[in-house]
């Protein structure tokens, strides 16, 4: 009735061991079958690899050069090292590259590799040319999210998730080559004067809070960020009758941030404004709302 | 349809149907999440076609733009329905073995040749019949519909036509097949589910069948009133007549959200005794001689709720309410006992349960299963059954399971409010993106656009009426008038126009809407008022003053 038509299976070896998976499956599908891992940043569960990153890199036997594991297909016979001093060598230069060129200190599985591999970011500084480090201010213009593009490893999960394996507004792309690239909507427009419909889909998979929602960028500023005192909980969308399942991340009995599980079939992590950021008026007029004390207490419309 | 008030197919059919129609639907904006899977249906070869009177973002994705007059779909299904069977495109097995009544249908769609429904409903012949014969003999088909179907004051019977559509293909009860309305409120399925309809008690079951009322009033210790009560409209009525003095309004804003806005205001004005339960002190619960101010039923209360693919799933309690602000629960039982009855419900999943005793459709839904699950679709009689991705599937089976799929035939008549020299353009009213209803929960979080009422109007008529986009307009129907910022630009056919109800502050558009309503389901015609539009003459205002802090 469905598509669910059995593939046929490959085998492949994962660090000597033998995993039988389906065709067209992905060395990395095969490396997690196996038990084992690998580092990835660009991957995304819900988006198609496109092996920009190369942290998730392998030793393929009889490749010459080290090969994406997110992004290679699985072929009969292949022979895989996941942990060789070559491949580890890779990573922490991959690692400490980004960590040389933008400001990764809010982005948990850079730290995390760093960590893993030893990196060393700062023996990279005497190569650092002017203009290396390109330090941009946060940009705010708008009310619901922030673009911090020194924080951007331009990974692309932002661009693909607008684009058509998300929200297709294709509202924004990478601009400029080399240091110069980072991620816009387009002749440098402000968000609200660009293509871009709000729908938060493209910080909901930015793995470095380049892009974030406005309230937890604020509250970083404030140092009242605590993620160690936010409760998860799971309902559903109080707007139109599809029915997405949200997250709220809700810290001292306000909410702070609203996701979606990316495990639910039905959006599979992809909201729209009104549920990513629809949630303000819960906390109209009480105490230290979301916007200023002077809010009134029933929403204007309303009145 | 067919006896079970709830589309028939899943979200996940979308994307392996073959063709989408979405008739009197923008849900591009109006169900954005449930728009990707359709998006993805597409890239996986599936054909769009959007049949709207607008040039909607919805348009901006289809193979195809079916651009229908308002309040003439039924003319349009009925060409389509004639025409697959004069070209022998209908399912003749399917229209024999498993409905009924289709002489009477092929009779009534007769008259609705190509050339009479491109003249009612400006839409091309040529797309009219491409658009059929890509229906008829697509493998899978889907027709997914909102209230550009259901505002009408004949939307019974504008559902009947489609639904006529899908039996003559045999396009519904399969994968991929059926028929959806696309639910606008995150539990107006549920609300139905749940017997909030005057003719229903919980699980779509008949008030006036006397064994289905016995199995209520033995569960509940009570008589139950043996006939169906009144729906909105008909209520409005019995107000107007005074047979309705008292009204306890959860969680609604009407006099924001009623159609001939002003007339519902006298009404509330008059009632007797006003009760109204809600978070906010909506314009309706400044009306009201007592107000219970509610939890967030989504974020501070427990509960379940049911999606447009009849999926019932749960909300959770996240956050303490504010200040006096009780769960709808607690505030209905205590009232309960003021009246006399002891309703002794610990939690909400007690309420569930005893939901799941006298609805079939919903026995086997614990709320353990809800949560493994992530929720289920109905019906679901059993623990051990999964729920049903897709509804109808006895039509298929030979002999057809239970009682055949009857066809209804339905036919052209134009909307209520009739345009003329006085009143030259039609109105239709919907939604925007950044916006939801009357405006009270979204009125606050920061929407990155204008919170301002917007007329949009095509340049001939603008340049007809002397109105530059931007220009400040009076919008006048025959019962009222209102002020709205002119929007230019060609979505809109010459001769239509589109407003929101989403700020109702400034701009109450329901003072202009028709309250003519469809006589069964009591919806009214929101989509159809004849208005006229008037420049309002700009105040000249000293350059030196246009901006402060300017040069």
């Amino acid at each position: 009735m469905t598509r669910e038509v059995q593939a046929p299976l490959v085998t492949v070896e994962v660090d000597d061991q033998r995993v039988e998976i389906p065709e067209a499956s992905t060395l990395l599908q095969a490396i997690r079958a196996a038990g084992k891992d690998v580092p990835t940043l660009c991957y995304h569960p819900v988006l198609e690899p496109i092996g920009v990153c190369r942290v998730c890199v392998v030793e393929v036997e009889g490749s010459r050069t080290l090969v994406p594991a997110c992004i290679r297909r699985v072929e009969p016979g292949m022979r895989v090292r996941t942990e060789t001093p070559r491949v580890e060598l890779s990573r922490r230069m991959v690692v400490e590259l980004l960590q040389t060129s933008v400001d990764t200190s809010l982005a948990p599985d850079v730290q995390r590799y760093a960590a893993e591999y030893g990196a060393r970011p700062e023996r990279w500084q005497p190569f650092a040319r002017e203009g290396f480090r390109t330090r941009r201010a946060p940009k705010v213009d708008n009310d619901l999210y922030v673009r911090d593009l020194d924080r951007c490893i331009l990974c692309y999960r932002c661009v693909r998730a607008c684009g058509e394996e998300g929200q297709s507004s294709f509202a924004i792309a990478v601009a400029g080559r080399g240091l110069g690239a980072r991620i816009d909507p387009g002749f440098d427009l402000p968000l609200p004067d660009s293509a871009c419909v709000f729908c938060g889909n493209c910080l909901a998979v930015c793995p470095t809070e380049a892009l974030v929602p406005k309230t937890q960028f604020e509250m970083r500023r404030a140092g009242t960020w605590d993620e160690r005192r936010q409760q998860v909980v799971t309902t559903t969308c109080p707007y139109c009758g599809v029915g997405c399942k949200l997250n709220l991340h809700v810290q001292d009995n306000r909410i702070v941030k609203v996701t979606a599980p990316l495990e639910d079939p039905i959006t599979r992590g992809f909201l729209c404004v009104k549920g990513r950021f629809g949630w303000t008026y819960v906390h109209a007029g009480t105490a230290s709302g979301p916007g200023s004390e002077a809010e009134p207490s029933t929403p204007a419309g309303t009145l | 349809m067919f006896g079970a008030g709830g589309g028939t197919n899943s979200y996940r059919e979308m994307e392996e149907t073959n063709l989408i129609l979405l008739w009197g639907s923008n849900a591009r904006e109006t169900h954005p999440v449930m728009f990707l899977h359709m998006l993805k249906g597409v890239r996986n070869g599936a054909r769009l076609v959007v049949v709207d009177p607008r040039r909607t973002s919805s348009v901006a994705f289809a193979h195809r733009w079916l651009p229908v007059r308002v309040g003439t779909d039924i003319a349009l299904a009925n060409a389509m329905g004639r025409y697959i069977i004069h070209e022998g495109l209908l399912n003749e097995e399917f229209v024999r073995e498993a409905t009924e009544g289709f002489a009477r249908y092929r009779e009534a769609v007769e008259p609705y040749t190509l050339e009479r429904a491109e003249a009612i409903t400006g839409v091309p012949r040529e797309l009219i019949a491409a658009t059929a014969r890509e229906y008829a003999t697509a493998p899978r088909a889907m027709i997914c519909w909102t209230l550009g179907i259901t505002e009408h004051h004949n939307a019974v019977d504008t559902v009947f036509s489609l639904t006529n559509l899908a039996l003559l293909t045999g396009h519904v009860g399969r994968y991929g097949s059926g028929l959806n309305p696309l639910r606008g409120q995150n539990n107006v399925q549920g609300g139905g589910d749940m017997g909030a309809l005057p003719n229903r008690l919980v699980g779509f079951q008949n008030v006036e069948d006397p064994e289905v009322r016995a199995r209520f009033e033995r569960a509940w210790g009570c008589t139950i009133p043996p006939k169906a009560g009144w729906h909105l409209t008909a209520m409005y009525d019995a107000m107007e007549k005074g047979l309705l003095r008292g009204l306890y309004v959860i969680g609604e804003n009407p006099v924001c959200s009623d159609a001939n806005a002003t007339r519902i205001l006298r009404l509330f004005q008059e009632l007797e005794f006003l009760v109204v339960q809600d978070l906010f002190l909506t314009p309706t619960a400044e009306l009201a001689n007592v107000v219970f101010p509610a939890a967030a039923a989504w974020c501070e209360s427990e509960g379940t709720v049911t999606s447009s693919e009849r999926r019932v799933q749960r909300v959770r309690k996240a956050l303490d309410p504010p200040g006096e602000a009780r769960d709808d629960l607690w505030i209905l039982q205590q009232l309960a006992r003021r009246l006399g009855r002891e309703w002794d419900y610990p939690d909400a999943e007690a309420v569930w349960n005893e939901v799941r005793e006298l609805s079939p459709l919903h026995r086997g839904m614990s709320y353990r299963r809800l949560e493994e699950l992530g929720g289920i679709q109905w019906p679901c009689p059993t623990e051990d059954h999964p729920g049903e991705l897709f509804l109808h599937g006895r039509l298929w089976k030979r002999p057809v399971e239970g009682p055949r799929a009857p066809f209804v035939p339905t036919h052209y008549e134009p909307p209520v409010d009739e345009v003329n020299e006085d009143y030259p353009l039609l109105l239709t009213t919907g939604r925007r993106l950044y916006f939801f209803n009357t405006g009270v929960q979204t009125a606050l979080y920061g929407a990155p656009v204008p919170q301002e009422e917007y007329l949009v109007l095509h340049p001939r008529d603008a340049g007809r009426y002397g109105i530059a986009h931007g220009d400040r307009v009076r919008v006048s129907s025959r019962r009222g008038s209102v002020e709205a910022t002119a929007w230019v630009e060609s979505t809109v056919a010459p001769g239509l126009c589109f407003m929101t109800l989403h700020f109702p502050e400034k701009t109450p558009t329901n003072v202009l809407t028709v309250d003519a309503a469809d006589p069964k389901s009591g919806t009214a015609e929101f989509k159809a008022t004849a208005v006229r539009v008037e420049r309002i003459p700009r105040e000249r205002v000293p350059a030196e003053a246009t901006r402060e802090g300017a040069p």
